[in-house]
């Protein structure tokens, strides 16, 4: 069997006296999509953050394509190619929507075939090329946000809760968008809220609760298992679609 | 900043960037209406150019440090002290250049001037690298100790500009073909105000083309607004925030010298008396805004020259009033950037 690109293991992070992460455990194939449920403070953010290194774990292990990166800096760990889209989606404001991209893409000029790829998927984007991305609907922001992710190809993805506040027009846009993402054979960590957009997407799914990972197995299987749903989110499909 | 095939393969017909002008406009609306209240022309124009010197001369002393607020979130209570060793550093070259100063030669004048400038820019950058390792960067993330912390170095290092160079006052001349004033009909022009006008037009347009035209300018103007995104992105803020901190110092120096050759007398508190003009500036030009604080340096210098025309009484309050007026209409300053 394959080493997953992304392992967790036992992974616990203290924030100021709070112990949010109490050992998550977790692997994340190549390849694949894999969503992160949870309620909220469940420690889905966190985790991402962690793995980032903008939080430091207290203890346990973060392995990378088989590096140890539990103690790496934040740059280092984006330079190793995890790209990171935040909730709150940091985009920088006062910069035009080309600035945000060729800050993103660290090795140089965008490559233009890949920046056609990228305002195919985002074409709502080309429109406010030379604008403040201030200027953009949150949608668009959002878009802007990973758009600047995928400026540079990246070994993993780290997006969390990418439709949060969006209008649902807004968000099948964005599944559409993760879609071609995967069809592309990126590999993906999702946090989501939205279960309609979450089962619509993902290979596999991890779902946390109280700082732990309570379930993982095939995105599939819990969408086929109501019982299984209620039980780990305490709802249906049925009623988010 | 490197082209990027990005801008061929974008739609030509896109919209344009739609620009703040209002802040823009106060400048000139401002020179305007107080035409009619002066009366003279050419009193208007003697007090407008000598705001326009004041404003650059103190746009110099404060862009440093609206960076260093803005990207580094640090309250540099120290900054003064840049301003005052730049002005001593021009001892190092009027020592042993006085002949320079005292020839009836544009170009000799105005090298001497360049070498002062260049010197104690690396004066103030040098020390400025080793105030923000030894006294700025443990604490990081505490505005209560930054404050305490960096009036204590400004304490200690007038101290030590007052054991090298003594506690005395020290004369210094303006070179020879500075000295003086342009006389056009009844408008007088200070030839060394209209020299300070061009340098700081030089610092400002060089600024603007750095932080625009650049991708360090670009990694600045975006660690303004999220530092952590910026690392997130794979950059290393920290020497981001290095460089930016020396460069600050370095621009303080610079300050410092224009300053120095304006009151032609060095003290080591030179720096200090103007920080509060300074810290006025950054906060009506808005947090980390290089606009800013060159569109709020030229209002707070025009508006206390034309006060002191015309009401002097009220020179005294007319910087505070316009920091009050200005944070009445923006609370964030004239051009807002640091969103934290």
């Amino acid at each position: 069997m394959t080493e997953p690109l992304l392992q967790l293991t036992d992974v616990h992070t203290h924030i100021g006296p709070y112990h949010i992460l109490q050992g998550v455990t977790c692997d994340i194939p190549t390849g694949s999509l894999t969503m992160l449920l949870g309620r909220n403070g469940a420690g889905k953010t966190t985790t991402l953050r962690t793995i980032m290194g903008l939080w430091r774990a207290s203890s346990g292990k973060i392995r990378f394509d088989g590096r140890d990166i539990t103690t790496c800096s934040t740059p280092s760990i984006a330079q190793a190619g995890i790209a990171y889209v935040p909730e709150s989606m940091a985009i920088f404001t006062d910069l035009t929507v080309r600035e945000n991209i060729v800050l993103a893409a660290r090795s140089g000029p965008v490559d233009s075939a890949r920046l056609d790829w990228m305002l195919g998927l985002f074409p709502a984007l080309k429109r406010f090329w030379n604008l403040p991305a201030g200027n953009l609907s949150g949608g668009q922001k959002q878009m802007l946000a990973i758009a600047r992710a995928i400026a540079e190809p990246r070994r993993l993805l780290l997006v969390d809760e990418p439709t949060k506040g969006l209008a649902p027009v807004m968000v099948r846009s964005m599944i559409e968008a993760f879609r071609a993402l995967k069809a592309a054979g990126e590999t993906i960590l999702l946090v989501e809220q939205n279960f309609y957009a979450a089962s619509a997407l993902g290979d596999n799914v991890l779902v946390m609760d109280d700082g732990r990972i309570v379930h993982s197995g095939a995105m599939s299987d819990l969408v086929a298992d109501q019982v299984l749903q209620q039980r780990l989110l305490g709802l249906s499909l049925d009623a988010h679609q | 900043m490197t082209d990027i095939a990005v801008e061929t393969s974008a739609p030509a017909e896109l919209p344009r960037t739609k620009t703040d002008w209002v802040p823009l406009a106060l400048v000139p609306a401002l020179a305007l209406l107080a035409l009619p209240f002066i009366g003279s022309p050419s009193a208007w124009v003697t007090l407008t150019v000598a705001g326009l010197a004041m404003g650059m001369m103190i746009f110099l002393m404060a862009s440093g440090l609206t960076l260093v607020f803005g990207l580094m979130d640090i309250i540099n209570f120290g900054h003064g002290v840049f301003i005052s060793l730049g002005a001593y550093a021009t001892l190092i070259v009027l020592g042993p250049l006085a002949g320079w100063g005292e020839a009836d030669s544009i170009g000799l004048n105005l090298a001497l001037l360049g070498l002062c400038i260049v010197t104690a820019m690396a004066v103030t950058g040098v020390v400025g690298a080793v105030f923000e390792r030894v006294i700025v960067r443990p604490v990081y993330g505490s505005h209560l100790k930054q404050i305490l912390v960096t009036m204590g170095g400004l304490i200690v290092a007038e101290q030590a500009i007052h054991a090298i160079w003594g506690a005395s006052p020290i004369p210094i001349r303006l070179p020879e073909t500075l000295r003086g004033a342009f006389v056009i009909g009844d408008i007088v022009m200070e030839r060394y105000r209209v020299v300070a006008v061009g340098v700081g037009l030089v610092v400002f347009i060089g600024m603007q083309l750095l932080l625009n035209r650049t991708r360090i300018g670009l990694l600045i103007r975006a660690g303004v607004e999220n530092p952590e995104m910026v690392e997130a992105l794979g950059y290393r803020i920290r020497r981001l925030f290095v460089s930016v901190f020396v460069a600050g110092s370095a621009l303080a120096g610079l300050g410092g010298v224009m300053w120095a050759f304006y009151r032609q007398t060095l003290t080591a508190g030179m720096g200090m008396e103007v920080m509060v003009l300074v810290f006025i500036v950054i906060i009506v030009g808005g947090l980390g805004s290089v606009g800013g604080c060159f569109v709020g340096s030229i209002l707070v210098a025009l508006v206390a020259n034309y006060v002191g025309f015309l009401a002097p009484k009220l020179a005294l309050i007319s910087n505070i009033l316009v920091m009050a007026l200005v944070l009445t209409w923006r609370p964030q300053g004239l051009f807002p950037v640091a969103r934290r």
